[in-house]
């Protein structure tokens, strides 16, 4: 799901306006598996998959593969639709520059819920 | 061309509130058993549009929302650049009570959400004897602080989009776009520092759980309906304080989030009206 971001995101201006501030690399992790996204302008410019080694990045996002699961279903569940759903029972976890991350958390949650679109 | 034109009127109050001067905004429509509704934290009285705009509650209810001071129309009092504005559990009732009796009210019916559907509790508590009845729609007795809050009123980030995109995830992705993002401008319009000071109340300082068993429904009778899918005031939040209060009564709102009256005014539309003619059948 999360492979496809780029292609969701860039094509829908809708939420690539959200972001026009945004120029910053952050990690998104599903269970064990890391995703670098790079970000110019609201355009995601790559997501990168790990494991990488020594890179930077301004924040992360951080859940079980089980949690973004039930997060991409098409329409979730109570309680999986939203970041601050799972960041109440402690599914998700945030790190990093938590300023950047809630300068453009209206773009982030968007991003990250973009692949709901691909959803059966 | 004929222009629809909502039968709301809005107007300005004069009234002193905890010993300051204020010009507070009120919109009302209908005749009938008062019904003063309370909105969200950081939002206003627009959120109600749509119960005041229904004609099968405003034949029988007269339904007012005033915007609290600081929010919407309501201008924050004088000298407001010289202090941090933070609501309190006693405040707020204090205000209530004082918006209904500056309204002439007459035993009205209140009904808060969120931050209005934990205040009707402490209502309950001090002026049961006064009121007709309460409902609480997303009330829970205490929210404990799973974000920091600071965040929406900080230089450095945008307050209005931060508050926005905090609003926008406590809805049900079931409801309508148009109505959402509506919800999600009225926080996007919030003065600096409002929505902070509202959630001082709601997470830090207006913890009632220790207080809402001596709540006597048989006095003021109390409605709760809370949307599945409010994260904030879940319906384990409200199922948990009712299981302590005895004779409220529950309903879950299948499909609604954090703000049912704006977010889906059809769909809650259909909960509220068997609860409101209850009211008008059952209380004096």
């Amino acid at each position: 799901m999360i492979e496809r971001i780029a292609e969701l995101v860039n094509t829908d201006p809708a939420i690539m306006r959200w972001g026009r501030h945004l120029n910053d690399a952050f990690m998104v992790e599903v269970g064990g598996d890391q995703y670098l996204l790079t970000v110019r302008a609201g355009r995601v410019e790559a997501v990168e998959k790990g494991p990488l080694v020594q890179r930077a990045w301004r924040f992360a996002i951080r859940a079980r593969a089980d949690c973004w699961e039930k997060f991409w279903q098409k329409v979730p569940a109570p309680g999986w639709h939203d970041l601050f759903a799972l960041l109440r029972r402690g599914d998700v976890a945030f790190e990093g520059d938590q300023r950047v991350l809630m300068s453009h958390l209206m773009y982030l949650k968007l991003l990250l819920a973009s692949p709901r679109k691909l959803a059966p | 061309m004929s222009t629809r034109i909502e039968g709301i009127v809005g107007r300005y109050a004069h009234i002193e509130i905890d010993g300051k001067p204020h010009r507070l905004y009120f919109e009302e429509a209908g005749q009938g058993i008062p019904l003063l509704c309370l909105h969200t934290a950081g939002s206003d009285g627009r959120q109600f549009r749509a119960v005041l705009n229904d004609p099968l509650i405003t034949r029988h209810f007269r339904v007012l929302a005033f915007d609290m001071p600081w929010h919407g129309k309501s201008s924050p009092p004088a000298g407001w650049e010289k202090e941090d504005y933070k609501l309190t559990t006693g405040a707020y009732t204090d205000q209530i009570m004082t918006v209904a009796r500056a309204l002439g009210l007459e035993r009205p019916v209140v009904m808060g959400c969120s931050i209005g559907g934990r205040i009707v509790l402490d209502l309950a508590l001090k002026h049961a004897a006064d009121l007709r009845a309460l409902v609480g729609l997303q009330s829970a007795a205490y929210v404990e602080r799973y974000y920091e809050s600071a965040w929406l009123n900080h230089a450095e980030v945008h307050g209005g989009q931060a508050c926005g995109a905090i609003a926008y995830g406590l809805m049900s992705p079931l409801s309508p776009d148009v109505d959402r993002w509506e919800t999600v401008w009225h926080y996007m319009q919030g003065g600096p520092g409002v929505f902070t000071g509202d959630l001082f109340f709601y997470q830090v300082e207006g913890d009632i759980r220790a207080r809402i068993g001596a709540i006597d429904t048989a006095v003021c009778p109390l409605y709760m309906l809370t949307g599945e899918y409010d994260y904030s005031a879940a319906p384990h939040d409200t199922e948990a304080a009712a299981a302590r209060i005895k004779g409220a009564r529950v309903t879950i709102m299948q499909g609604l989030g954090h703000f049912p009256m704006s977010e889906n005014p059809d769909a809650f539309l259909d909960y509220l009206r068997p609860v409101l003619e209850e009211i008008r059948s059952s209380t004096k």
